[in-house]
């Protein structure tokens, strides 16, 4: 065959080797990748996924500049103990908002994938404030700073249109009302309406840190309350080959 | 008869390269070498047909053998819950107030209670139940809504001011820096601390009496006993959710707290729910 008679020729010329080498590696990545992005099983199909509120997003931000995933993974594995300390396995669908995305397996703090709802808004001012004033035994850094840090408006829209840029499906509406939506869940005396209007219902209003500002510590609540609760798992079936 | 002659180095041809006088040789992989790749070979193949592997246009082939890793988790919770069914069904049917008198059931309720207390109740109330401030110690005899058993399961079941329950449980005390000044809030302070016997300013506890009775008994009582219908604390008993000096009772009166517990329905199964509840009532304060 002729291109085994080219075997020296390739051997003994490092640029049609390097060449030729990363063909058959790109072979390699993209029969493993491509499947992934056209596969309709890659993606579950559930009910009750949407984009993260302004607030949330916000809060996002904030876990990501505190360096929150260097302990703490967003990724129930499918194992028993998992499962039973952390509740349903994660689903690839659960993380399609996220960018970048939280997955990891080091744990050196518990994983939060489902953290949402576990426990009351004080409980986390009272522990992010002072992390030993509720688990003694804590390595967490503080981060009461965060309740003195008011929220600014002047970013949010480019936050989220930068997001839509990347795939997140906000509609022109909700970057219209992003500042207003930020602040108004916060404030439970607020009008709400559009916002769970354009975020459904599981988009939680509550003055999560307690003060009268809207405040850093508001916004990481918040986060970490919907985190893991979105996906109505009393209609997920998982399929056969997964 | 002639023996077979192992092959020496000249007997090999050199593949032709030469450098300064030193060449290669062109010798064949040893036999165990090929061999033991055209079994990895095969293997692959055998692999990728028993296990999922190939990509198809509208999803990946699943495999003879139908292994999933989602299969194996829901298998191995299966196996456990198979392992309990029969106790936990017993547990099921068994009243709260039964449990203890059977050793096989409190044993079990015990210890999945322990389990399920200290992966979800432990952040709050602490490892030992001890509580913090803010959080109710769960080993005293001092309960807001009670410490019979049947209380605490509906209590775990539903929450605190957990508004996503429409059961929860709610205690509303108002925020009397709304309404009253702060010196009579300071006298109100004094009189609650006089109920404790702790240290106190007698006049203005004095002039508190009557502030108390007209603001604060109808929830927590003539005497300051508390309430346990409307989740009022008992004032008279020195436990403080929130510490007993002045100064926290008078923020206390001011704004006013409002803890709040998740209900656990839904998030854990009935028959954890019944063994949280049965752990925390042996702790000591159950009633």
């Amino acid at each position: 065959m002729s291109l085994l008679d080219k075997h020296k020729h390739i051997e003994t010329n490092a640029s049609v080797l390097l060449a030729l080498s990363f063909v058959v590696v790109a072979i390699g990545g993209v029969v493993e990748i491509a499947p992934l992005f056209y596969l309709e099983s890659t993606i579950e199909k559930v009910s009750g996924m949407r984009p993260y509120t302004p607030l949330e997003l916000k809060g996002r931000d904030i876990y990501v500049r505190e360096g929150c995933y260097v302990c703490h993974s967003q990724m129930i594995r499918p194992l028993r103990d998992e499962v039973e300390r952390y509740g349903h396995y994660s689903l690839a669908v659960e993380s399609s908002y996220d960018h970048p995305f939280q997955w990891g397996s080091k744990r050196t703090g518990p994983d939060l994938a489902r953290v949402g709802a576990r426990y009351s808004d004080e409980w986390h001012v009272d522990h992010l404030t002072d992390p030993r004033s509720v688990v003694p035994v804590s390595i967490m850094p503080t981060y009461g700073f965060l309740k003195d840090v008011k929220i600014k408006e002047q970013d949010i829209e480019a936050l989220l249109k930068t997001h839509r840029m990347v795939g997140v499906p906000y509609t022109d509406d909700m970057i219209e009302n992003a500042a207003a939506d930020l602040f108004n869940q916060a404030d439970p005396d607020s009008d709400y309406d559009g916002l769970q209007e354009r975020y459904s219902e599981s988009a939680q209003v509550r003055n999560f840190d307690g003060q009268a500002d809207v405040t850093e510590m508001d916004a990481l609540v918040a986060y970490l309350q919907m985190l893991g609760t979105l996906v109505d798992f009393s209609t997920f079936e998982p399929l056969k080959s997964r | 008869m002639k023996k077979k002659q192992k092959k020496t180095d000249a007997d090999y041809p050199t593949t032709g390269h030469e450098w300064d006088g030193i060449r290669e040789y062109d010798k064949p992989m040893p036999r165990w070498w090929l061999n033991t790749m055209y079994i990895t070979i095969v293997w692959a193949i055998g692999y990728s047909i028993a296990y999922p592997a190939w990509p198809l246009l509208s999803g990946a082939t699943p495999g003879l053998l139908g292994w999933s890793s989602r299969g194996d988790v829901k298998a191995e919770i299966a196996r456990v819950n198979a392992q309990n069914a029969e106790i936990e069904a017993k547990l099921l049917a068994t009243p709260m107030e039964n449990i203890a008198a059977d050793a096989d059931l409190a044993r079990f309720a015990t210890a999945g209670g322990k389990a399920v207390f200290q992966t979800y109740c432990s952040q709050c109330h602490g490892q030992g139940a001890q509580g913090f401030k803010g959080y109710p110690n769960l080993q005293d005899d001092d309960w807001l809504w009670g410490g019979d058993i049947a209380t605490l399961e509906t209590t775990i079941r539903h929450g605190i001011r957990f508004e996503a329950d429409e059961d929860t449980r709610y205690s509303e005390m108002p925020k009397f820096g709304e309404f009253l000044e702060h010196e009579e809030i300071a006298s109100i302070a004094n009189f609650v601390r006089s109920l404790s016997n702790q240290e106190h300013d007698a006049m203005a506890a004095e002039a508190g009496t009557e502030l108390f009775a007209e603001n604060c008994s109808s929830c927590h009582g003539d005497k300051g006993t508390g309430d346990r219908e409307q989740g009022a604390p008992n004032l008279t008993d020195a436990i403080w959710l929130f510490g007993a000096d002045e100064g926290t009772i008078e923020k206390t009166i001011t704004f006013s707290r409002f803890g709040v517990m998740p209900a656990w329905q839904g998030r854990i199964t009935d028959a954890q729910i019944k063994q949280v509840a049965f752990y925390v009532h042996q702790l000591g304060g159950g009633e």
